[in-house]
C-alpha cells in the first residue's frame, strides 16, 4: 500500500470503529471492547508505518477536490510532514493506552458503548486534524473533537458537576471558534487557498495583507481549544469527566491541536511581530497563573488539569519564540507523561476512593496499594518537573533555549521582548512546577493516618498501560539528537545557561515545598478530613464519580479543600484563597458574560410575557368579543334566525339593483 | 335579466299597449281583478295576524280562493280548478286536521304571534316594498291582451303537460309516493317502537333498579322530558 | 289587463306570507303562511305564462306547468310538514316553533346543550327514545 493510503487509513480507521461501535453496542456487547481498542491499535502501528515512510523527508502532499464549493476550493488534502507524523503516533498511542485504560476502568459502565464510541471518533477527528492538508477539514476535525469532548465531559451526567462543566466546555471553546473562523476566512480571502501548502508559500512570498488582525483571530481559536488564558477556565472544570477522557482529551491530544495548529501555521503568525507579543505574554501570563493555581488544588485531577495548562503555556511560548520544533517535542513529551500521569491518578483515586489531596494525605501507605501508580507517577512528576535525565528536561529546555535564543535577539523576526517574556515566565513557572510537583507526590503518597481502604488489585489493562507510557517519559529524551532531522533541522540540545538555570528552579522548588510539607504534615493529624467512596469491587468510574460529585459537599467546593496541613497554602500565603479558585477568572465571567446575559434573558421574556402577549391578548379579544356576540345571536329560535336571514337577503337584492339601474 | 332590460323588451313587445291603456282608464276585467285581489289580500292578512287559529285556516280558504277567482280572470281556468280542488279542498282540511290534531285552542290565544313580530314586520314590510316597487317599475307599461283563445284552458294545458311536460310529471309523481311513504313512516314508527320499547324497558327494569349507573342516567332524563 | 295587477298582488301576499312565517308562533300557522307564499308564486307563474303566450307565442307553458307542478309539491310538503309538527307535538307536547330552541348556545352547559339538541333531532326525526314518556300517551290518547 502506498504511504497515502495507509495515511487515510490512519484517521478512518477509528471512525469507522466507532460507526460499528454504536451500531453494535447494544445488540452484540461482546464486540464493543475489540471494536474500541482493535482500530486505535491499527491506526498506531498503520501511523507509525507511515512515520517510518515519511521518515522526515520531504513532506507528503496530496490532495483531491470531490467538487467544486465556490469561490476557494476546499480539497480533501494530506500535509504529512515530521511533525504531522510523530503527533499521529502520540495521538494513536495515547488513544490506544486510553482504551485499554477504560475497558478496565469503566468495565461496568452500562454506557461504556457509547463512551468507547465516542472516544473512537474523537481518536479519527484528532487524526484528522493532525493529517490534513486544507484548513477546512482540518476544521470539521477540529469540530467534531469539540462535540465529542462535550458528550465525554458530561459522561456523568447524573451529577449537575459535570452537566455545567460539559456545557462551560462547550461554550468556551465555542467562543473561541467563531474567531477561529472569521480567521480562517480572512486568511483564505488573503490568500486564495485552504490548502496549507498554498497557504504557507503566499505568506513566504508575502502575500498577507492583514497578518496581524488573521493570527489574532486564528488565536482566539486556538487559546479556546488549548485552554489558554483567559479561555482556560473550561480545562479544570473539564475534570468532572472520566479520568481516561481527561488523559486522552484535557491533557494529551486535543487540548494540543491547538498548538499544533499554530506550529502548521508558524510562519502566518511569524508574520505579525504583534502577534507573537501576544503569544508570548498569553503563554507567560498562562504559566505562571496556572502552576500557581496548581498549587492549591486539592482535587488531584484539578492539580493535573492546571499543570495541562501550565504546560500548554510552555508549547506557546515556544511557537512565541518561533521554534516550532521546541514546541512539538515538549507536546510529545508533555503527552505522554501527561497522559500517563492522569492515568495513574485514575488508579490513585480508585484504590483511595477519593480525589481529594487532603484525604490522601490522611492515609497510610496509599503507595504500597498502588505500587505501579506510584512508580510511574514519580517518573512522570519528574519528567513534569524538568528534572534531568527524564524527558521533560529535555523538550522544556528546548523551550528555554529557544527562549534565550530570541531574547537574546539571534532569531530573526522574533521581537526580542517576546523572548525575555517567555524565558521569565518558563523560569518562574519551572519553579512552581517542581513545587506543586512535589507537593502532590508528598501528599498523595506519604500521607499519614489511617490506613488506606483495600480496593483490592488494579486490573491489568490498567496498570500494563502505565508502564507502556512511563516509557516514552522516561525515555524520549534521547531522541533529543535525532528529532531536528524530522522538525525545522533547529537544534533542540539544551545550551548549558538554560540548563544549569531551569533544573535549579526546579530543584530549589521541590526542595522548598519539601520543607514546607515536613513544617506543616504534623497538623495533619490533628485536623480530621476527608470523605471516602468505599466501593471496593465497583470499577474506577464509579469510584471518581462519586468521589467528584463529594467533593462539593465534603469540602465546600470541587476545587479546594480547608486543609492547614496543605504546603500550597504555607508557600502561596494570601494568595492561596485566589488560586485555589483560578483568581477569580470565573467569578469575572460571570459579572461581564453570564449577568448581563441573565439580565438580558430577564429583559426577553419581561417583553415578551408583557408587551408582545398583550398584543397578542389584545388581538384575541376581539374575536373573543365577536365570539361572545355572535354566539349570543344562537338563540335557537329558527324564526329569528330566519329574519336576519331575509333581511340580509333584502339588503343584498336592493343593494343589487341599485348597482344595477345606476348602471343602467 | 335586470328588471330594465325586461322593461325595454316588454316595451319593444307592446308599444302600442302603453299609449292606448292608462292605469286611470281601468277595463272591466281589472276592475274585478283588483276587487277580488283586495279581498284576496285582505283574507291573506287576517290569515297571518288573527289570534284565532281556526280563523286563520278559514280565512286562508277565502285567499285561496280569491286566488282560484284570479287565476280565471287570467283565462286560466284549470288552474282555477286544480287550486279549489287541492288547496281548499285538500291542503285546508289537513291543516284543520293538523290544527285539531296539536290541540290548539278555540277561540282567541293571546300568544299566537311570537315575540319576533316587530323584527317580522320590519322585514316584511321592507322586502314589500322592494318587490313592489322593482314590479312597478318593471312591467308599468306591460299589457297582457286576455282576448281570444283562453291562453290556459284544460285543453292547452293538457297538451303541453302531456306533450312537453312528460318527464317531470312522472317524476313528480314519484315524489308525490316518496312524500306519501315519509309521512306514514313519520306518523306510524313512533308508535310501532314505542311499544317495543316499553317492552324491552319493562324487561331491563328488574336488574337496572339493582345498579345505580342506569337509574342516574334515567332521574336527568325523564327530568328534561318534564320541563320540555 | 297590465302585467302590475297580478305582480303587485302577488308581491303583497308574498311579503305577507313572509310575515306570518316570521311571526306566528304554531307551527301550523307557519305552514299557513309557507301556503300563502307559494300561492303568491303561483299567482305570478300563471299572470306571466299567459302574458308570454299571448306575446312571445310560447306554446309551452312553462309558466302553468310549473305551476301545476308548484301545488303538486305543496300538497306534498304540506303532508310531510304537517306529520313532522305531529311528531314534534307529540314529542314535546307543543308546536310551538319559539319553544323549540334546543340548538341554542348556552354559556353554562356547552355539553348538555349538545346533548339536548341531538336528542331533540333524533326524536323529531325517528321518534326514537322517550316515546312513552306523558305526551306520547296523550297523543295516542286524542284520536
Amino acid at each position: 500500500m502506498t504511504t497515502t493510503t495507509l495515511a487515510v487509513l490512519v484517521p478512518l480507521l477509528p471512525f469507522l470503529g466507532a460507526v460499528a461501535g454504536l451500531l453494535l453496542g447494544r445488540t452484540a456487547p461482546g464486540f464493543v471492547r475489540p471494536l474500541a481498542v482493535l482500530p486505535s491499535l491499527a491506526a498506531l502501528g498503520l501511523a507509525a508505518v507511515v512515520a517510518v515512510r515519511q521518515g522526515g523527508e520531504q513532506a507528503v502532499d496530496v490532495a483531491t477536490e470531490l467538487t467544486p464549493t465556490g469561490s476557494v476550493p476546499v480539497e480533501l488534502a494530506l500535509h504529512i510532514d515530521g511533525f504531522a507524523a510523530l503527533v499521529a503516533i502520540l495521538v494513536a498511542l495515547v488513544a490506544t493506552c486510553v482504551q485499554i485504560y477504560s475497558t478496565g476502568y469503566l468495565r461496568d459502565d452500562p454506557r461504556y458503548p457509547s463512551y468507547a464510541a465516542l472516544v473512537s471518533l474523537f481518536t479519527s477527528a484528532m487524526l484528522l486534524v493532525v493529517y490534513s492538508g486544507d484548513l477546512m477539514v482540518l476544521l470539521v476535525g477540529w469540530e467534531i473533537m469539540g462535540i465529542c469532548s462535550y458528550f465525554l465531559v458530561g459522561h456523568y451526567w447524573e451529577t449537575p458537576e459535570a452537566r455545567a462543566a460539559s456545557i462551560k466546555a462547550f461554550l468556551v471553546t465555542k467562543l473561541g471558534d467563531v474567531p477561529f473562523l472569521i480567521g480562517l476566512f480572512a486568511l483564505a480571502a488573503d490568500t486564495g487557498s485552504f490548502r496549507i501548502t498554498k497557504v504557507l508559500g503566499n505568506v513566504a512570498s508575502g502575500g498577507l495583507d492583514h497578518p496581524t488582525l488573521i493570527a489574532l483571530l486564528l488565536l482566539a481559536g486556538v487559546a479556546g481549544k488549548s485552554a489558554q488564558f483567559p479561555l482556560h477556565t473550561w480545562l479544570p472544570d473539564a475534570m468532572a469527566g472520566p479520568t481516561p477522557v481527561s488523559a486522552l482529551i484535557h491533557a494529551a491530544t486535543m487540548v494540543a491541536a491547538g498548538v499544533y495548529f499554530v506550529a502548521r501555521l508558524l510562519p502566518v503568525f511569524a508574520a505579525s511581530a504583534a502577534a507573537l507579543v501576544v503569544l508570548a505574554v498569553m503563554a507567560a501570563v498562562t504559566m505562571a497563573g496556572s502552576a500557581l493555581a496548581a498549587l492549591a488544588q486539592d482535587d488531584i485531577k484539578r492539580v493535573l488539569a492546571y499543570s495541562t495548562i501550565g504546560q500548554l503555556g510552555y508549547l506557546t511560548g515556544a511557537l512565541a519564540v518561533g521554534d516550532r520544533g521546541a514546541a512539538v517535542f515538549h507536546l510529545l513529551t508533555h503527552g505522554a507523561f501527561k497522559a500517563l500521569l492522569f492515568l495513574a491518578a485514575g488508579v490513585i483515586i480508585h484504590a483511595a476512593g477519593t480525589n481529594s489531596l487532603a484525604a490522601m494525605s490522611r492515609m497510610k501507605d496509599l503507595r504500597a496499594r498502588v505500587p505501579d501508580a506510584y512508580w510511574t507517577t514519580t517518573v512522570a512528576l519528574l519528567a513534569l518537573a524538568a528534572i534531568p535525565p527524564f524527558s521533560g528536561f529535555f523538550s522544556k529546555e528546548a523551550v528555554l533555549g529557544a527562549a534565550e535564543h530570541a531574547a537574546t535577539g539571534h532569531a530573526e523576526s522574533v521581537p526580542s521582548a517576546a523572548g525575555w517574556i517567555v524565558l521569565v515566565a518558563g523560569l518562574v513557572t519551572a519553579l512552581l512546577t517542581a513545587a506543586y510537583a512535589m507537593r502532590l507526590w508528598l501528599l498523595a503518597f506519604h500521607g499519614h493516618g489511617t490506613e488506606a481502604p483495600d480496593h483490592g488489585k488494579q486490573p491489568v489493562a490498567m496498570n500494563s498501560v502505565l508502564w507502556v507510557l512511563a516509557l516514552p517519559s522516561l525515555a524520549l529524551g534521547l531522541a533529543t539528537g535525532l528529532l531536528p532531522d524530522w522538525f525545522d533541522g533547529r537544534n533542540l540540545t539544551p545550551t548549558l545557561t538554560t540548563a544549569v538555570l531551569g533544573t535549579g528552579v526546579a530543584l530549589v522548588g521541590g526542595i522548598v515545598t519539601y520543607g514546607a510539607w515536613q513544617h506543616t504534615t504534623a497538623m495533619a493529624g490533628r485536623v480530621p478530613l476527608g470523605a471516602v467512596a468505599a466501593h471496593p469491587e465497583a470499577d474506577g468510574g464509579l469510584v471518581e464519580a462519586e468521589a467528584i460529585a463529594s467533593h462539593g459537599p465534603a469540602y465546600g467546593n470541587v476545587a479546594s479543600a480547608p486543609d492547614p496541613a496543605d504546603p500550597g497554602r504555607l508557600l502561596l500565603g494570601p494568595l492561596h484563597r485566589h488560586a485555589a479558585v483560578g483568581f477569580h477568572l470565573d467569578a469575572v465571567y460571570a459579572a461581564l458574560f453570564v449577568r448581563p446575559v441573565q439580565a438580558a434573558a430577564t429583559l426577553v421574556r419581561f417583553l415578551d410575557r408583557e408587551v408582545v402577549d398583550t398584543y397578542v391578548r389584545g388581538a384575541g379579544a376581539l374575536p373573543r368579543w365577536l365570539g361572545a356576540a355572535v354566539r349570543r345571536a344562537q338563540t335557537g329560535n329558527v324564526q329569528t334566525y330566519v329574519s336576519a336571514l331575509l333581511a340580509g337577503t333584502v339588503v343584498l337584492v336592493v343593494a343589487a339593483l341599485l348597482v344595477a339601474t345606476a348602471g343602467a | 335579466m335586470t328588471p330594465a332590460a325586461v322593461t325595454v323588451s316588454a316595451a319593444r313587445a307592446t308599444t302600442t299597449a302603453a299609449e292606448t291603456h292608462g292605469f286611470l282608464s281601468p277595463t272591466g276585467v281589472e276592475i274585478a281583478f283588483l276587487l277580488v285581489g283586495l279581498v284576496t289580500f285582505g283574507a291573506a292578512i287576517v290569515t297571518v295576524t288573527t289570534k284565532q287559529l281556526v280563523h286563520a285556516a278559514l280565512w286562508l280558504v277565502v285567499a285561496l280562493g280569491g286566488l282560484a277567482v284570479e287565476y280565471l280572470l287570467l283565462t286560466a281556468e284549470f288552474i282555477a280548478w286544480v287550486q279549489v280542488l287541492i288547496y281548499v279542498g285538500s291542503v285546508v282540511v289537513l291543516l284543520l286536521f293538523g290544527l285539531m290534531l296539536t290541540r290548539a285552542p278555540i277561540g282567541r290565544s293571546p300568544d299566537a304571534d311570537s315575540g319576533n313580530r316587530w323584527a317580522a314586520l320590519t322585514v316584511a314590510i321592507a322586502a314589500a316594498g322592494a318587490l313592489v316597487w322593482v314590479v312597478v317599475d318593471a312591467f308599468r307599461t306591460t299589457w297582457i291582451d286576455l282576448d281570444g283563445a283562453a291562453a290556459g284552458s284544460t285543453a292547452v294545458t293538457g297538451a303541453s303537460l302531456f306533450q312537453s311536460w312528460v318527464l317531470p310529471f312522472e317524476a313528480l309523481s314519484v315524489l308525490l309516493l316518496a312524500a306519501l311513504v315519509g309521512a306514514i313512516v313519520l306518523s306510524r314508527k313512533a308508535k310501532a317502537k314505542t311499544k317495543a320499547e316499553v317492552e324491552a324497558e319493562a324487561k331491563t327494569k328488574t336488574p337496572a333498579t339493582a345498579s345505580d349507573t342506569p337509574r342516574r342516567d334515567d332521574v336527568p332524563r325523564s327530568d328534561k322530558e318534564g320541563a320540555r | 289587463m297590465h302585467l302590475a295587477y297580478p305582480a303587485v298582488l302577488s308581491a303583497l301576499l308574498f311579503c305577507t306570507g313572509l310575515y306570518g312565517v316570521l311571526a306566528r308562533r304554531n307551527a301550523i300557522l307557519v305552514l299557513m303562511s309557507v301556503e300563502l307564499m307559494l300561492n303568491a308564486v303561483n299567482l305570478n307563474l300563471v299572470a306571466f305564462d299567459v302574458w308570454l303566450s299571448k306575446t312571445a307565442q310560447d306554446a309551452l307553458h312553462s309558466g302553468q306547468a310549473l305551476t301545476l307542478f308548484t301545488i303538486a309539491v305543496a300538497a306534498a310538503e304540506i303532508g310531510i310538514g304537517l306529520a313532522i309538527v305531529l311528531a314534534v307535538h307529540r314529542n314535546r307536547g307543543t308546536a310551538d316553533i319559539d319553544r323549540l330552541r334546543d340548538t341554542a348556545e348556552t354559556d353554562t352547559d356547552a355539553d348538555g346543550a349538545d346533548d339536548a339538541g341531538g336528542a331533540g333531532t333524533a326524536d323529531a326525526d325517528d321518534d326514537s327514545e322517550p316515546a312513552r314518556s306523558e305526551p306520547a300517551e296523550k297523543a295516542e290518547a286524542t284520536p
